[in-house]
């Protein structure tokens, strides 16, 4: 019992010896941390108080350049110009109000920017700067710079703003930016710090919304000296952020104004897509407006005048609005006709101007009938009978297969807001959201584009450029971000019979150039040019009518789509026109236009038109030279 | 000598124990916790209000704590330690599941009144289980290898555990807590010299690791390291903290620009102004006298309870409290480490003094302990 007695002993000791260790260790750190303080708060005290009071340190973010948008050859849409505002500081100001006070005397200050001011004023940190008033003139930004004295903490600063040159034409693809709202910053996961300053620009919609992160750019620092008065000293530190990525489009400027002046007064969208490639030439939708008045915070009484107008001048229609395709829609019936083998091309099915299916009546437009049809005829005089026949035949499956081959009833993928995904409807479709069975009526509507499908213009320029390519095509709009090339809207081959598409050609091609072709009035007389198209008529109400006489929110949607040249397809083109009557009346006029301006890259020789139309034409051309020549808004950015 | 030894009829009984607390020490903890009071008060903008109030009751409940832990005899809670230690444990795993996420880390069980850090018992606990483990076994076996191996083992599971969390900071503290303990113990030197070598070592494998495959810390923890080295690189970010930290601080000069004057903190460039980096209040306000006042009562808690330490003869006694008077420094030396830019920003409060319901029961309550150990220490030989 001795030893242990003694070993405890000796590791008692050890203990008090190893604790005066840690101890004396412990007292030597604490020594240490006493040393370091009186090394900051003593020998550098001046320092850091200098830092701290007068010639505080401001950090401040930069903001980058956001990217500029052009068209497919250089022509700005979207850029950014320098624009003056005054701002406080509210840390630098001892009396905001009465600095405000002060300010007002000498230059105009809004009742509301003033209060939205003060608002932000509370909810941010004291060292950001806070815009008090925005866009203002040189000799508003001369009387602050004189009177900084009195006026503690307002600085004048130049900053850039965003500027639709071309304006309108572009609104609905390029959209606008506009100062970022709580609502905003919500949706956002991980905000970038650039997006906490205050009244910060963000993409609003359309691609400026869409393609934002790219746009936006990096935010660089720096740290800046400033004196009591707020005046900055000196810059201690800058580190550049990274300018946005500038984006070209697929559109051209030219086509696109073209369009939009050629639409006049409709309520109507067009779109023009490279058959081969995807690439979108012209996206329009009309009425529109100036994406400028949006960035400079648009006035009430404006923003109502746009919401309230019948013709809905704020929706991008060639994206977002689904029309039932009415006729145009029976290429795709036919090939999938033919495709399921079904339909042989040279059957002949009698029309008499209506046909009974379950006991009900299903009229052809044509109410005298139009006697024996082949597929061939059937599209050319657009007999809805054959179709109504070959629903029955054909079946509901087969012919949305066909359509989502085409493209229909997918949400194509471009930076647009509220793209539509249309709808290639199904049995199973019609269980779940219309809780009912599916009948037979049902395939035969939907034959002629009636019924349950809906398709938006861009949706039926795939569809046509796909019909005319027999591959895949997607629709691209950006061509280039940042100098890179995007990729490419070709695609595979959809594997439909080489035959089989060009019998549906075939058809489209009598559509516009046969005697009996409904559209054969609005044909292209240069050979060279041809054009393959297909009228269609949407109804807005269930029974036929007269649509001079009823009032325009009633009449049908006239549409129409087509290609050419017919021999080297190049361009496909769809036009909607809301309440336009009928698509061979108003709609096909507009398409053979836009696709011979679009094919000859600007106006085209009158030989291009049938020569009884010449004189017409030669007036429209006139008139848009003069609508779309003493350009407002839109020359300055080409020059 | 062990436990079982003690005289006990030299042991006050009763009521009695009181008159043989550590006063001074208690005194002392009170001055501290006041300097809290006054600073919270202050950050608050001149309010009991949402700070120093709530702080107030936690302090007088931690108080009771202490008192309760510090009645019942040290042997009781020698026999309590390896149960503590397991429950500690038990704590960390059920964060690991029901934790509450904070700074990307689950750290912490709400308990409704109080947010629980798992993490501050398992410290206490991991010296209450070392120190019994070497009052158990023979002095000859200390510095044997199995024997040195088996608290090693038992230091690293919690460590472990918490940098799964994940929770850097606290999992070193936990390493360096479990070491002294050890080296108190009597453990040969040459262990820690070696350890000392392979710490070097590791942190060049941490640095080497960084991007590749086998990165060993978290980026976010990387960052935290950059930043420390180079304040500048993130000017609006994590380094933001340490540059207005020491801007307030240093702002402060001798005597500071008084109670409730402090414009840097007052102007909210400092987001952990009422936790982690209220010494900067104090600093600017008292001034290079404030600071080191509060650093001179620290070290005052300190040496009271190594001189405690010295005089309880028994091993476990003594093992004890230098432990809990090694957590009780790490706490303060790192917070204030990082304060002044000496050391990489982690969340270790101001023990006593930064709000937070945790740190204060946990601190109070290992003082409890201390404060058994001197109460029930043997007196005098027969």
């Amino acid at each position: 019992m001795r030893r242990p007695e003694k070993e405890l002993e000796a590791s008692s000791k050890k203990i008090s010896r190893r604790g005066m260790l840690i101890g004396a260790g412990q007292v030597l750190f604490a020594g240490t941390l006493a040393a370091r303080m009186r090394y900051l708060q003593v020998e550098e005290a001046d320092k850091y108080r200098l830092l701290a009071e007068e010639n505080r340190i401001n950090i401040r973010l930069i903001s980058p350049a956001r990217g500029q948008i052009f068209d497919r050859d250089g022509t700005p849409i979207a850029l950014n110009e320098p624009s003056y505002r005054i701002v406080i500081v509210p840390e630098d100001s001892d009396d905001i109000h009465a600095t405000i006070a002060r300010l007002s005397t000498l230059i105009e200050l809004d009742a509301d920017d003033l209060n939205r001011a003060l608002a932000e004023i509370e909810r941010s940190p004291p060292f950001l700067p806070i815009t008090l008033v925005d866009r203002v003139k040189w000799d508003a930004v001369a009387k602050v710079a004189a009177n900084s004295l009195a006026l503690p903490g307002v600085t004048p600063d130049v900053g850039l703003s965003r500027r639709y040159p071309i304006g309108a034409p572009f609104a609905h693809v390029v959209g606008y930016v506009g100062p970022i709202s709580d609502y905003d910053l919500e949706r956002i996961e991980n905000p970038d710090q650039l997006l906490r300053i205050p009244r910060f620009q963000i993409g609003k919609v359309g691609i400026e919304s869409k393609l934002e992160d790219s746009l936006r750019g990096k935010a660089g620092t720096k740290s800046v000296e400033v004196n009591a008065v707020g005046r900055v000293m000196r810059e201690l530190d800058r580190r550049e952020g990274d300018t946005g990525a500038d984006l070209q489009l697929t559109l051209d400027h030219k086509l696109q104004s073209y369009i939009r002046t050629r639409l006049g007064n409709e309520s109507a969208s067009v779109v023009v897509m490279d058959v081969e490639n995807g690439d979108i030439r012209a996206i329009v939708s009309t009425p529109d407006f100036d994406p400028n008045l949006f960035v400079r915070g648009i006035s009430v009484a404006d923003y109502a005048n746009l919401r309230e107008n019948e013709k809905r001048p704020l929706a991008s229609k060639a994206v977002q609005d689904a029309y039932p395709p009415g006729s145009t829609f029976k290429m795709v019936a036919a090939l999938a006709g033919l495709e399921s083998g079904i339909v042989d091309p040279n059957e002949t099915v009698y029309c008499p101007g209506y046909m009974e299916i379950s006991d009900r009546k299903f009229t052809c437009w044509k109410k005298v009938g139009h006697g024996s049809m082949d597929l061939n005829t059937s599209l050319r005089e657009s007999c809805d009978v054959y179709y109504y026949d070959l629903a029955l035949k054909v079946g509901i499956e087969n012919i949305t297969a066909m359509a989502r081959k085409l493209g229909l009833g997918e949400k194509h993928d471009v930076p647009m807001s509220a793209v539509s995904s249309g709808l290639t409807p199904t049995k199973e479709w019609k269980l779940v959201y219309r809780d009912a069975e599916w009948v037979i009526g049902d395939s035969a509507n939907a034959a002629i584009g009636q019924g349950y499908v809906l398709a938006s213009p861009l949706q039926l320029a795939v569809m046509t450029a796909r019909l005319a390519s027999g591959r895949s095509v997607s629709p691209r709009l950006i061509k280039r971000v940042g100098g890179e090339e995007q990729p490419s809207g070709a695609g595979e081959d959809l594997g439909i019979a080489p035959e089989h598409l060009r019998l549906i050609r075939r058809g489209m091609f009598s559509v516009s150039n046969h005697r009996k072709g409904t559209a054969y009035s609005s044909r292209i007389a240069d050979e060279d040019f041809r054009m393959a198209g297909k009228t269609g008529t949407a109804q807005v109400r269930s029974t036929i009518v007269d649509n001079e006489e009823v009032p325009w929110e009633q009449r049908d949607h006239a549409l129409f789509v087509n290609f050419a040249p017919y021999d080297n397809p190049k361009y496909a083109v769809a036009v909607v026109v809301e309440h336009g009557g009928g698509g061979s009346s108003t709609a096909a006029p507009i398409a053979r236009d836009v696709t011979l301006q679009a094919l000859f890259d600007g106006t085209p020789p009158l030989d291009a038109y049938p020569e009884k139309d010449q004189f017409i034409i030669k007036e429209r051309q006139d008139s848009i030279e003069r609508q779309q020549n003493p350009l407002p808004v839109g020359d300055r950015g080409q020059a | 000598m062990s436990y079982l030894e003690y005289r006990v009829q030299t042991i006050p009984t009763g009521w009695r124990k009181v008159t043989h607390l550590h006063w001074p020490l208690i005194l002392v903890l009170m001055a501290i916790s006041g300097i809290g009071f006054l600073m919270l008060y202050s950050v608050a903008g001149g309010s009991f209000t949402p700070w120093a109030e709530t702080q107030m009751q936690r302090f007088v409940i931690g108080l009771v704590l202490m008192f309760i832990i510090a009645m019942v005899p040290i042997w009781f809670w020698r026999n309590m330690s390896v149960l503590t230690f397991l429950f500690s444990l038990a704590l960390l795993v059920f964060v690991e599941f029901y934790g509450v996420t904070g700074m990307g880390a689950q750290r912490w069980i709400d308990l409704g009144f109080m947010r629980l850090q798992p993490s501050e018992v398992s410290k206490i606990a991991l010296v209450m289980v070392l120190a019994s483990y070497y009052d158990a076994i023979p002095v000859r076996n200390i510095s044997r290898p199995l024997w040195v191996l088996i608290p090693v083992i038992i230091t690293l599971v919690p460590t472990f555990m918490v940098l799964r969390q994940p929770d850097l900071g606290t999992a070193l503290l936990l390493m360096v807590t479990g070491g002294v303990v050890m080296f108190a113990a009597g453990v040969h030197w040459a262990y820690f010299a070696s350890v000392v070598v392979a710490g070097f070592g590791a942190v060049f494998a941490v640095f080497q690791s960084r991007g590749a495959s086998w990165q060993l810390l978290q980026n976010y923890q990387y960052r935290r390291i950059d930043t420390f080295l180079d304040p500048a690189s993130d000017p609006l970010g994590a380094g933001y903290h340490i540059t207005q930290s020491k801007i307030a601080l240093g702002s402060g000069g001798w005597t500071g620009r008084g109670f409730m004057q402090g414009t840097q903190t007052r102007l909210n460039f400092l987001p952990e102004k009422h936790t982690d980096f209220i010494f900067t209040t104090l600093a600017e306000e008292f001034g290079f006298f404030g600071g080191s006042a509060l650093l001179l009562l620290y070290v005052l808690v300190i040496l009271f309870c190594l001189f405690a330490a010295m005089r309880m003869k028994d091993r476990f006694s003594s093992l004890l409290v230098i432990g809990i008077t090694m957590t009780f420094f790490l706490f303060f030396a790192v917070n204030m480490s990082m304060v002044m830019g000496l050391a990489p920003v982690v969340g270790v409060p101001l023990p006593l003094v930064s709000y937070g319901g945790s740190a204060m029961l946990v601190l109070l309550g290992a003082f409890g302990l201390i404060q058994s150990a001197h109460v029930h220490r043997p007196r005098g030989t027969p």
